[in-house]
C-alpha cells in the first residue's frame, strides 16, 4: 500500500486557555485509500491526545464527523486524502460555535427540528392490530428521498442565511418538515405550517443552494423548501378563493 | 475559567466573496437588476412614445447609440444568465410525476428551454409581420 | 456533585434507549425520564444496521418458523419462553413503529415488503432499502420529540450505576462540554448502551460501542451472561469492516472463493442448485458462513489483499436497476471504500466482528438481580439470540425488549420503586464514583498509553478469542487481559481540560473494554464445547450434556471472574442438529 505525507492543519481552540482559535499543523503518513478521518485519529492516537472530534460510524451514516475540509464541509469519514494532493486544512463546521476544537455546539438544529414537528400527526391514533398502513411504493417515493437526512449539518454549515440569521429553521430541519407532510400517512401539514411557512421559515430561504450540493446523502433539502414555498404560496390564495376548504 | 464556545464573525457584507458558489448565487440576483432596468428602459420608451414622434426619434437615437447598445448586450447576457439559472432549478421547485415515476430533470429544464425558444420564435415572427 | 432527580433515568439512546423512553411516557406521562447518552441519539449505532427487522406478517409464514428458526439458528442456547414472546410481539412493534412513520420498502399493493434472510425458513425481513437501522433509529428519535416528559441529555457519559442494598438508586455521568459529573438520581435505570464490538480490531462496530453500558451493570455484581459467543458477520469490507448487508445475499448475491467456486457447499450448506434456496447456501446462518471462511483460508482459496484475506461476494447478476433500488448503500459504500461498482465488478469481503449475543443478564422483563435496573438491546442477554443471532433479530429485539423494558421500569417506578435506603449510603457511593472520575483525571506520572493498551486489548481479542478457538489461545487472552487490567492503573491522561475531553472518555471506554474482554475470554475458555459462533478447535462437538447452559461471569475487584452456569429454558423445541441446505428435504 502506497504511503505520502500529509500536512494535516486543524483548527484548534480550548476555551480554558484560547481566546481564539488557531490552526496546528501536524505531519501524518497516510495510507493511499485513507479518509480525512483516519488521518485525524491517527494524529489522536499517535500525536497529540489533546485532539477534539466527533466520530463513530466511519461508513457516513451516523452524521458525527461533519467538519470543514479545504473550505468544503464533508463527512470526514467520506472525504478521501487522496484527493487533496497538497494541504488538508480542517475545521469545525462554520455556522455553529465551537465548543472545543473541531466539535461545535449543535443545540440550536436539536431546538429547530424539534420545533417542525417531525413525527407522524394524525387525527386518530390506529390501534396496532388494524396492521399496517397501505402505502403505495410511488407514495413512499414521494417522500423518501427527504427522509434520508442523517442530521450531520452540513447543510447548515454551507447556508449563508442560517450564517447571516441564526433564526432560520435551517435547510435539515425544513426537508424533514417537508418530509412528513409529504407522507401520505400524516395530517400534520397544518400543525407544521406556523414554524414552517414563516418568515424564519422557508421564506428566509433565498434559494443559494449551497446545502443541496454540499449533502452527503442526496437529500437536496433546497428542492423541500422551495416546494414548500409553492405549497404554502398555494394554501395562501386557496383560503381566499375557497374559504369553506378543510385546512 | 472557562470561556465557552467560540462564535466566528461573519463578514456581513463580504461573506459572498468566500466561495464560488456564493458569487455565483449572487450574480444570479444581481442578474434581475438587469431585467429590471430594461424594463424600466421600456417603460421610457412607452412614456417618450405617448409625448409624440420627436420625443420618440430621440428616445431611439439613445437607444441606438453606442452606450445604449452596450447597454443592451450587458442586460441580454444577464436576462440570458437569470433565466438559464432559473430553468435550471426548476425541477427541484416543482418536480413532476407520471405514473409515480419521477419525470428526470433534463427533461422539465428542456421543456422550459423549448417553451421559451417557440415563445421567442413567435414573437419576432409576430414583430416581422 | 449537582443531583438531577427522575423516575427513570435511561442510559443510552440508540433503538431501544429510546424505545423504552416512547413505553414509558406513554404508560405513564407523569414519569419524569431522563434519557442519558454519551452521543446524540441519531448518531447510536442502530443507524448503522443495514438489512432489516424480523417479523411474522405474511400467510406463507408462521410464529412457528419464526420460533424453529431462532431456536435452531441459536443452537438451542435460547431461552425459549423469551423467544416466544418476542415472535408474536415482532409483528406488532415493527407495525407500530409503521405507524410512527418508518419507510418500510413496500410491494406493489401497498402492504410491507419482505426478503430472505441467512437462516430464515421463508422470507420475514420488513425492511427500508438497506437503511433499515438508520430509518428505524430516526423515526424512533422524531417520534420521541412529541413527548414533553422525555427530558433528554445529550453528550453525557455514564460512569457508573449506584446501587444500595441490590437496589439501584441512579447513575453518575460526565456532563461531556463542561467536564462536571452529574447525580442521576432515578428510581429506575434502564441501560440500553449497545454491544461491545470495539473490543475487537476489526468490526462492524462504530467508535462509541465500547460496552460501557455492560461493564457498569457487571461491576455493581450483575452477572454477564453468555459473553463467549461473538457474532462474526460473513460480509465485510477489508480494511474497514464497513458492513456489507445479508440483504444483499437475500436480494440473490452469492460468494465465491479465488477459483470463483461457490465454497459454501462444502461445508453442509449445498447443493448450490435450485436457487436461491432459504437456509442454503449464502443464506445460511451467519456463523457457518464465517466458519466456512475460515476453514477456505486455511486450505489457501482465498484471495490475499493488503488487509488480509478475502472472497467475492457476486452482484453483477441482479442487474443495476435491482440493486439500486434493493441495495443503494451497498453499491455506495463499496464504490467509496473499497473503489468497487457492484453492478460491474464482485465486492471483496471478509468475516467481521459484528454482535456480541452475550451481556447483562436479565429475565423476561428486561430485569436485572439488581432491584431497578433493568437492560435491553445489544447491551442486555435475555437470551432469544442464544449462541448465534440470527440475522434481523437485533433490530426487532431492540423494539420488542426496549419497549417491555420501559413498561416494566415504569410500573417499578410508579410503585415508588424499591425499598427505601440509607441516603448516606447513596451519596457515598454517588460520590466514590465522582472520586474515581477526578482520581484518574489528575494522575500523573502515568507510564501507560491509552491508544497503545487499546490496540494489545484489540489484538488480543482477535488472536485469542476469534473464530476459532482454542484452550491455549484462551489461556493467553485471559491472562493478557489480566496484564492489560494491571497496566490501566498505570495510564496517565495527557489532556487535562474539562470541556470535551475525549481522552478522559476514551480511558472511561477503555475501562469498560477491559471488563467486557475479560468477561468473555474467560467464558470462552471455561466453555469446553462447541456451539454456534463459539468454535473450540480442541473441543468440536457441541456437549448438551456439560453445556446446555447459560454462562455467567461475575465481577471480581481482584483477579479473573467467577463463571457459573444456569439453565437454558426449554418449552418445546429440544436440542436437534442444526440442518441446511438440501438436507433439509
Amino acid at each position: 500500500m502506497r504511503e505520502t505525507i500529509h500536512q494535516l492543519e486543524v483548527l484548534r481552540y480550548d476555551p480554558e486557555t484560547d481566546t481564539a482559535p488557531h490552526f496546528q499543523t501536524y505531519a501524518v503518513t497516510c495510507q493511499e485509500d485513507w479518509v480525512v478521518l483516519d488521518a485525524i485519529n491517527y494524529v489522536k492516537e499517535n500525536l497529540d491526545r489533546t485532539l477534539s472530534y466527533r466520530w463513530s460510524c466511519h461508513m457516513a451514516v451516523c452524521g458525527s464527523c461533519g467538519m470543514v475540509v479545504n473550505g468544503e464541509p464533508v463527512l470526514s469519514c467520506h472525504a478521501f486524502v487522496r484527493d487533496y494532493p497538497e494541504k488538508i486544512r480542517v475545521e469545525p463546521l462554520a455556522n455553529f460555535p465551537i465548543e472545543r476544537d473541531l466539535v461545535v455546539a449543535i443545540d440550536d438544529f436539536v431546538e429547530k427540528l424539534t420545533s417542525v414537528k417531525p413525527y407522524i400527526i394524525s387525527a386518530e391514533e390506529r390501534p396496532v392490530e388494524s396492521g399496517e398502513n397501505l402505502q403505495s411504493p410511488e407514495q413512499l417515493a414521494v417522500f423518501k428521498q427527504y427522509a434520508d437526512c442523517i442530521n450531520c449539518l452540513l447543510c447548515y454549515s454551507a447556508c449563508p442565511q442560517y450564517a447571516l440569521n441564526d433564526s432560520f429553521i435551517g435547510p435539515a430541519a425544513l426537508a424533514l418538515a417537508h418530509r412528513y407532510n409529504l407522507d401520505s400517512r400524516d395530517e400534520g401539514r397544518s400543525a407544521r405550517a406556523d414554524v414552517v411557512a414563516s418568515n424564519p421559515g422557508i421564506w428566509e430561504c433565498s434559494f443559494v443552494g449551497a446545502c443541496s450540493e454540499v449533502c452527503p446523502k442526496d437529500v437536496d433539502p433546497a428542492a423541500a423548501i422551495q416546494q414548500t414555498k409553492i405549497a404554502s404560496t398555494v394554501d395562501y390564495f386557496m383560503r381566499f378563493l375557497m374559504p369553506w376548504r378543510k385546512q | 475559567m472557562i470561556r465557552g464556545p467560540y462564535v466566528r464573525p461573519v463578514g456581513r457584507y463580504s461573506w459572498w466573496l468566500s466561495q464560488p458558489r456564493y458569487i455565483r448565487y449572487m450574480l444570479r440576483e444581481v442578474s434581475a437588476a438587469f431585467i429590471g432596468a430594461y424594463i424600466l428602459m421600456l417603460i421610457v420608451g412607452l412614456l417618450r412614445l405617448s409625448q409624440g414622434p420627436a420625443a420618440y426619434e430621440s428616445y431611439l437615437t439613445a437607444v441606438l447609440s453606442s452606450a445604449g447598445v452596450a447597454f443592451g448586450l450587458i442586460t441580454f447576457v444577464f436576462a440570458v444568465y437569470h433565466s438559464l439559472t432559473w430553468f435550471r432549478v426548476t425541477p427541484k421547485a416543482m418536480p413532476l410525476r407520471m405514473r409515480g415515476k419521477a419525470v428526470p430533470p433534463a427533461i422539465i429544464v428542456g421543456a422550459h428551454w423549448l417553451g421559451w425558444a417557440v415563445a421567442s420564435l413567435l414573437i419576432l415572427l409576430w414583430v416581422a409581420v | 456533585m449537582e443531583t438531577l432527580t427522575s423516575d427513570v433515568a435511561i442510559v443510552g439512546a440508540g433503538g431501544a434507549g429510546l424505545r423504552a423512553a416512547i413505553a414509558l411516557a406513554e404508560s405513564n406521562p407523569g414519569l419524569r425520564i431522563a434519557l442519558i447518552s454519551k452521543v446524540y441519539p441519531m448518531r447510536s449505532h442502530t443507524v448503522a444496521a443495514e438489512g432489516g427487522a424480523a417479523g411474522v406478517i405474511k400467510d406463507n409464514d408462521s410464529f412457528d418458523n419464526h420460533f424453529n428458526d431462532t431456536v435452531a439458528g441459536g443452537d438451542w442456547l435460547c431461552d425459549q419462553d423469551a423467544v416466544e414472546f418476542f415472535i408474536h410481539e415482532a409483528p406488532k412493534e415493527l407495525t407500530r413503529i409503521e405507524h410512527w412513520g418508518c419507510p418500510w420498502s413496500r410491494q406493489a399493493d401497498g402492504h410491507v415488503a419482505v426478503r430472505p434472510f441467512g437462516g430464515m425458513k421463508v422470507e420475514r425481513t420488513w425492511y427500508a432499502a438497506d437503511k433499515t437501522g438508520f430509518h428505524l433509529l430516526h423515526t424512533l428519535f422524531q417520534t420521541t420529540l412529541k413527548y414533553p416528559s422525555i427530558k433528554r441529555y445529550d453528550e453525557y457519559f455514564s460512569t457508573d450505576i449506584v446501587a444500595v442494598d441490590d437496589a439501584c438508586q441512579g447513575v453518575v455521568a460526565l456532563e461531556m462540554r463542561t467536564g462536571q459529573l452529574r447525580f442521576f438520581r432515578a428510581k429506575a435505570v434502564i441501560i440500553a448502551t449497545g454491544g461491545a464490538g470495539r473490543i475487537f480490531p476489526f468490526t462492524t462496530n462504530g467508535a462509541i460501542k465500547t460496552g460501557d453500558g455492560m461493564a457498569m451493570a457487571y461491576r455493581i455484581g450483575v452477572p454477564l451472561k453468555d459473553m463467549e459467543f461473538v457474532q462474526y458477520h460473513p460480509t465485510g469490507l477489508p480494511g474497514t469492516g464497513i458492513l456489507i448487508t445479508e440483504g444483499s445475499r437475500g436480494e440473490g448475491g452469492i460468494l465465491v472463493n479465488k477459483d470463483g467456486y461457490r465454497y459454501l457447499q462444502d461445508y453442509d450448506l449445498g447443493p448450490p442448485d435450485p436457487w436461491p434456496r432459504k437456509k442454503a447456501m449464502e443464506l445460511g446462518p451467519r456463523d457457518r458462513l464465517s466458519q466456512a471462511f475460515w476453514h477456505e483460508q486455511q486450505k489457501g482459496r482465498t484471495i490475499k489483499t493488503d488487509y488480509g484475506d478475502v472472497v467475492h461476494l457476486d452482484l453483477r447478476h441482479l442487474g443495476e436497476a435491482k440493486i439500486n433500488e434493493r441495495l443503494p448503500m451497498v453499491r455506495e459504500l463499496s464504490k467509496s471504500y473499497v473503489g468497487i461498482d457492484p453492478v460491474d465488478a464482485p465486492i471483496p469481503v471478509r468475516p467481521v466482528v459484528h454482535y456480541t449475543m452475550g451481556g447483562i443478564d436479565t429475565d423476561i422483563n428486561g430485569a436485572t438481580r439488581v432491584g431497578g435496573l433493568f437492560a435491553a438491546g445489544e447491551c442486555a442477554c435475555v437470551s432469544i439470540n442464544g449462541a448465534n443471532r440470527l440475522g434481523s433479530n437485533s433490530l426487532t429485539e431492540l423494539l420488542v425488549f426496549g419497549a417491555r423494558a420501559g413498561r416494566a421500569a415504569a410500573e417499578y417506578a410508579a410503585a415508588g420503586g424499591g425499598a427505601a435506603v440509607s441516603e448516606a449510603l447513596v451519596t457515598e457511593q454517588a460520590e466514590a464514583a465522582e472520586n474515581r472520575v477526578l482520581a484518574l483525571f489528575r494522575r500523573t506520572n502515568g507510564i501507560e498509553d491509552i491508544a497503545a493498551l487499546r490496540r494489545e486489548l484489540t489484538a488480543t481479542m482477535e488472536a485469542g478469542a476469534g473464530i476459532y478457538r482454542s484452550e491455549g489461545s484462551l489461556q493467553e487472552a485471559c491472562a493478557k487481559m489480566a496484564e492489560i487490567r494491571q497496566r490501566y492503573a498505570s495510564i496517565e491522561l495527557r489532556d487535562k481540560s474539562n470541556v470535551f475531553n475525549t481522552d478522559l472518555t476514551e480511558a472511561l471506554e477503555l475501562k469498560s473494554m477491559i471488563d467486557v474482554a475479560s468477561a468473555l475470554a474467560v467464558s470462552a475458555y471455561h466453555r469446553t464445547e462447541s456451539r454456534g459462533s463459539h468454535q473450540r478447535l480442541d473441543y468440536t462437538d457441541r456437549d448438551d450434556e456439560k453445556f446446555l447452559k447459560h454462562s455467567l461471569a461475575t465481577y471480581a475487584a481482584q483477579g479473573e471472574p467467577r463463571i457459573d452456569y444456569c439453565d437454558v429454558v426449554i418449552t418445546r423445541s429440544k436440542p436437534g442438529d442444526r440442518v441446511y441446505g438440501g438436507k433439509q428435504e
